[in-house]
């Protein structure tokens, strides 16, 4: 049987713009936010944009926090997390100082930029994602590929060995962390050319 | 290396795509589907539309040919014209598209553009301030496509906005629309040093030496044009062209 992906739809922000993209690469994609389906499906992708408590706040009002706690922390079924959807994994956000899923032990800051002149929050362009360690999911994607950014806030990894990618913004800091099943992204693959839809693609095949 | 957006501004006026000179003199362009196919082959980083007509006709931007532009679009874009209301953000969004652009609106009530932040994230917001220097040489916020004055300069306006949480001010010279002689350099640079939220340059872009400039001295975050890529040439033959890989790279790294 094929695998199913669900792209989790939890109302914050452009669902639309990630589903048409993963229609390109593979047609088992749904986008719920029924606890039943995600627990059906394979994968999970869990996009967003927004404010992090808000998020949280949407996710436990929609009763699939445990569902994708056990699914995700348990089963461990491959998730994938963009943007806000990435920053959810961790302990916990400025953005609200509520808790999120705790699955990286991170938390999630406010981007501290000395040179605001030269350095606009949010962080809103095209910037290169320097590879920290191997991963299938960076697969035939170049060294130092460009993604579109949009975020105010960014990773502060506990662990070193969580970091998959960091790019630098006056500073460096985590665009991308890996740890065992699961998969998260500060960039927006979806719109990020072809080296985005390598990204998922990969995560399609891992 | 962080490298700033290079947006091609698409203006919508009856469903096809228009350019201005100074805000008039609207020029038949195409059609706004076929645009966004070519820009997507040609790889632009975002791409912009503004109905012009929207607020002046007190209606918003179609919900469908959002809905086709999300269909078609590999980049984000941004929508704007005519938002005044919560529900058409959620519309638009739902619809395909990364960020609104509030423009009139955002000046008649400030905090409209709090309400809309608060509720999709600032960096789903963005503002458009439209300038216009009086016959004293000052310059002004104007609103509705350029017909009425506010009070704003533009250097208090985009504070406001700041403050009111918008996730990027778009600032567009209404005098240099349409030029192609470069931007208004000192009204972009004084905006960027003014606000710590992102600053798009927009109007009189002309060449790819222009949009260096505003990235250079006017600190721009992201560089708007219209004319510079649907047109060719010193006729202005309508050719819908982008920068490659190239030639943007040369003009981030001199």
């Amino acid at each position: 049987m094929p695998q199913t992906i669900a792209i989790v739809d939890y109302k914050m922000g452009n669902i639309h713009s990630v589903y048409k993209k993963m229609l390109h690469i593979t047609s088992n994609i749904i986008v719920t936010n029924s606890a039943e389906e995600i627990a059906k499906a394979d994968k999970i992708i869990l996009p967003g944009v927004g404010h992090f408590a808000k998020a949280m706040k949407q996710i436990h009002e929609l009763g699939i926090f445990n569902t994708l706690h056990e699914h995700v922390s348990i089963k461990q079924k491959p998730i994938l997390g963009i943007c806000l959807g990435m920053q959810l994994f961790a302990n916990t956000s400025e953005e609200g100082n509520v808790p999120g899923f705790g699955w990286i032990d991170a938390h999630v800051k406010r981007f501290e930029i000395s040179n605001t002149l030269q350095y606009k929050t949010p962080h809103t362009g095209w910037n290169e994602a320097f590879l920290v360690k191997d991963s299938n999911i960076m697969n035939n994607i170049e060294e130092n590929t460009p993604f579109y950014f949009v975020h105010s806030y960014h990773y502060i990894c506990n662990h070193q060995q969580d970091i998959l990618l960091q790019t630098e913004y006056e500073y460096l800091f985590t665009s991308a962390v890996e740890k065992n099943n699961i998969f998260g992204v500060q960039f927006h693959p979806e719109k990020s050319h072809e080296n985005g839809t390598k990204l998922l693609r990969n995560f399609v095949k891992i | 290396m962080f490298k700033p957006r290079i947006i091609p501004v698409l203006l919508l006026r009856d469903n096809i795509l228009v350019k201005s000179v100074r805000f008039a003199k609207h020029n038949y362009i195409g059609d706004p589907i076929n645009a966004v196919k070519l820009f997507n082959d040609l790889e632009a980083d975002e791409l912009v539309f503004l109905d012009i007509h929207a607020t002046k006709d007190k209606r918003a931007i179609p919900i469908y040919i959002i809905k086709e532009i999300g269909e078609e679009a590999n980049m984000p874009f941004a929508i704007g014209g005519g938002i005044t209301s919560i529900h058409q953000i959620k519309q638009y969004i739902k619809a395909g598209a990364e960020k609104v652009i509030i423009g009139s609106q955002a000046a008649i009530q400030p905090d409209f553009v709090f309400h809309a932040a608060e509720e999709f994230g600032s960096s789903t917001i963005a503002v458009c301030i439209d300038v216009k220097k009086n016959i004293l040489g000052k310059q002004i916020v104007h609103t509705h496509n350029g017909i009425n004055k506010t009070n704003y300069s533009p250097i208090e306006f985009a504070q406001l906005m700041q403050d009111k949480q918008a996730g990027e001010i778009i600032i567009q010279s209404i005098d240099r629309d349409g030029t192609m002689k470069g931007y208004d350099i000192e009204l972009i640079q004084s905006i960027s040093k003014q606000v710590t939220i992102p600053v798009v340059a927009l109007g009189g872009a002309g060449s790819l030496q222009h949009l260096q400039q505003a990235f250079t001295y006017g600190y721009a975050n992201g560089l708007a044009a219209g004319s510079l890529f649907v047109y060719h040439g010193s006729n202005k033959g309508v050719l819908i062209n982008y920068p490659n890989k190239t030639e943007r790279n040369q003009i981030f790294t001199q």
